[in-house]
């Protein structure tokens, strides 16, 4: 598994779009810091972006990958190599160099500016790991639609839809079900609501590590006692682990079933 | 040659008549306790405390205009047992002094200086540290409490008092003062006519300034940071608020300004920055709100119910959460001239007037309103389509709430 997920962190790592990829994070971080001049006003405007970016890119760039690398894949297949080892492998490849991409190309701007001496640092931080963590969620989503269709078109409409759902539906669901359901207390409701989404989630995370938390208000505070505790802390990495092991799980179920 | 003709005649004259005594305390003199030279003073003496520790309490000084100076910052200590000083009378002053100490009750409101039924009155320059109340004025009119230092540390608000705590009194300024650490800041009851200027409040446990049931009363270039819930004006009117800041009032149930109640006032020059909710407006009519800066404050105002009349106008809202919350419905309330960062509009007749109406209450923040729970999307990706949905065509928020003369640059004042 090592020697393909190598193969492929070097195939990918020669790719023009993990450059692409690359040199438009540090381009953006190089913008913010400097339009901005402060740092934890950029490290918002990121979150904004991340949130929204880095599970689409994610997302396309698996099921591309994948579907670019059929016949590369078929031909592996044909060789004495676990099934299991070729995709995980595959899907790891891409998975690491999309968060190389997105560490490397935010971290030097953000260390160039003194990210390091500053307070923000830990913000940073949870920005990248919550970066980190959609990547290979998304990824992990991305190979599982690839795998269960052989269609190209159809596979990317839905790894779109995927997205859309999960970046934009879902919370607009959510925001009418509070709307709807206002009379009652949904305190726990929305606090369930939003670990369910991997986006949603790490959207809280890095709201609540930044300033603004205070202004969620009464529930902000709900949200911020659940999640300031050993065991919400605990929780919310669990379920972001939680939603990279389920896809993953699955990727090797029909990987290994499937007939090519 | 005439001159100091004229300065001999005046000294003359004025050791004829002024009996003036001037009594010095000390370990070593001949007076050692305050209170004893209390007793001896009489009326339009000066007291002169030298630097050492005065382990007294309850010193009172009643009917008898005494002029008060400590030397060095003499130190009274009241041992947590009481009041420091306590004082009935007309005409005196007190400067210079180093009260620590005060004791803590839960029946009593043991204060630094405790000033009552008096008149004509300068509380100056005095170091007030581990108080229970600061500077107590019940009854008292005419006054001037300025220069003072107060500090403590606060724990809980039933056992803590007010740095400054005036009550029932008239015509009261209280200037210059820094107020760290207590309950209140300053703590005004059924105060007229005052002026409360140039003061710090930070750090205190409840608000920086809490205004009760006064009018006519003008509060001018403070500095209130960080404190539990900001500033409170309440039941109030004619209220002149001037070139304060209020900053960094940060917390789940915290403000920059909360006006409850009040009527007929004026902000003016004001700078709101770092605040939860910089303003929070209830029950308020004809209020002005002139050239006041709103900067980076969750929500900028927030205007709750019954609010008529008020008028927004040249102020600079910078990048706030939200620029404006409202519920209810417009009441006449107007919002003109002001500068938004959000504005996103054009001018192309450059006469440096947006030629788009700002609508300041996005979509959200009526939401957010209705159902307190919605703000866990803050900055999610389908509340900014809403809210820029909302913007092209309003449906749910007000339509008529809107500054149909946005100004494109920032307004310098």
């Amino acid at each position: 598994m090592l020697k393909i997920l190598k193969y492929s962190f070097y195939d990918l790592s020669r790719s023009l779009w993990s450059y692409v990829y690359f040199f438009f994070y540090l381009l953006l971080g190089v913008v913010l810091l400097f339009l901005n001049n402060d740092l934890s006003n950029a490290v918002i405007t990121l979150m904004n972006v991340i949130i929204i970016l880095v599970p689409l890119i994610g997302t396309i760039f698996g099921v591309m990958y994948f579907y670019n690398s059929r016949e590369f894949t078929e031909l592996l297949l044909a060789q004495p190599v676990r099934r299991s080892s070729i995709f995980l492998g595959q899907y790891l490849g891409v998975a690491i160099s999309l968060s190389a991409s997105l560490i490397l190309g935010l971290g030097l701007p953000f260390i160039l500016y003194g990210i390091f001496q500053s307070g923000a640092i830990w913000d940073f931080a949870s920005l990248l790991v919550s970066g980190v963590f959609l990547t290979f969620i998304f990824t992990a989503l991305a190979f599982n639609i690839a795998l269960s269709n052989e269609n190209k078109i159809k596979g990317f409409g839905l790894a779109i839809l995927l997205w859309l759902f999960l970046a934009v539906v879902y919370d607009g669901l959510f925001l009418l079900s509070l709307v709807y359901f206002q009379d009652y207390p949904l305190d726990k409701f929305s606090l369930v609501a939003s670990m369910l989404n991997p986006i949603d989630l790490s959207r809280i995370l890095i709201l609540l590590k930044l300033d603004i938390s205070a202004l969620l208000g009464y529930t902000g505070a709900v949200f911020k006692q659940f999640f300031g505790t050993g065991l919400g802390a605990f929780t919310s990495i669990a379920v972001l682990i939680l939603w990279v092991i389920l896809p993953v799980w699955r990727i090797k179920y029909i990987s290994a079933k499937k007939d090519f | 040659m005439l001159r100091s003709f004229f300065l001999f005649l005046f000294l003359a004259f004025a050791s004829v008549t002024s009996r003036a005594q001037e009594i010095e305390v000390c370990k070593t003199c001949e007076v050692k306790t305050i209170q004893a030279a209390v007793d001896m003073a009489e009326d339009g003496d000066i007291l002169r405390i030298k630097s050492g520790t005065y382990k007294e309490h309850d010193i009172s000084i009643i009917d008898k205009s005494l002029t008060i100076i400590g030397e060095d910052f003499p130190v009274i200590d009241a041992e947590m047992k009481g009041t420091a000083l306590s004082i009935r009378a007309e005409n005196f002053s007190i400067e210079g002094l180093k009260i620590i100490n005060v004791g803590r009750s839960h029946t009593n409101d043991f204060a630094g200086i405790l000033v009552s039924n008096s008149k004509n009155f300068e509380v100056k320059n005095n170091r007030l540290d581990q108080v229970f109340f600061g500077i107590l004025l019940e009854r008292a009119s005419e006054g001037i409490v300025s220069g003072n230092i107060i500090t403590s540390d606060a724990k809980s608000q039933s056992t803590s008092g007010n740095g400054v705590h005036i009550w029932k009194s008239e015509k009261i300024t209280v200037k210059n003062n820094e107020v760290i650490g207590l309950r209140d800041g300053i703590y005004l009851e059924f105060v007229n006519n005052s002026e409360i200027i140039d003061n710090l409040c930070k750090d205190n446990l409840r608000y920086g300034l809490h205004f009760m049931f006064s009018d006519h009363d003008l509060y001018k270039g403070n500095i209130f940071e960080n404190n539990g819930a900001g500033v409170a004006v309440m039941y109030s009117k004619f209220i002149d608020m001037q070139d304060n800041q209020f900053r960094k009032n940060w917390g789940s149930a915290s403000y920059g300004l909360l006006l409850k109640e009040i009527n007929d006032s004026e902000l003016k020059n004001n700078i709101f920055e770092d605040n939860t909710i910089a303003i929070s407006a209830d029950n308020t009519n004809r209020i002005n709100y002139i050239e006041n800066d709103f900067r980076n404050n969750g929500y900028a105002i927030r205007i709750r119910g019954a609010v008529y009349d008020n008028n927004f106008k040249r102020n600079n809202f910078l990048y706030n959460s939200f620029d404006v919350a409202y519920t209810g419905r417009l009441n006449n309330n107007k919002f003109s001239n002001n500068y938004w960062s959000g504005y996103s509009g054009y001018d192309l007749d450059k006469d440096g007037v947006g030629d788009v109406p700002f609508r300041p209450v996005t979509l959200f923040s009526y939401l957010v309103n209705k159902t307190p729970e919605a703000i866990v999307l803050l900055r999610s990706t389908f509340i900014d389509l809403l809210d820029f949905s909302e913007k092209v065509s309003p449906i749910f928020t007000p339509a008529d709430l809107m500054d149909d003369q946005p100004q494109m640059k920032r307004i310098s004042w």
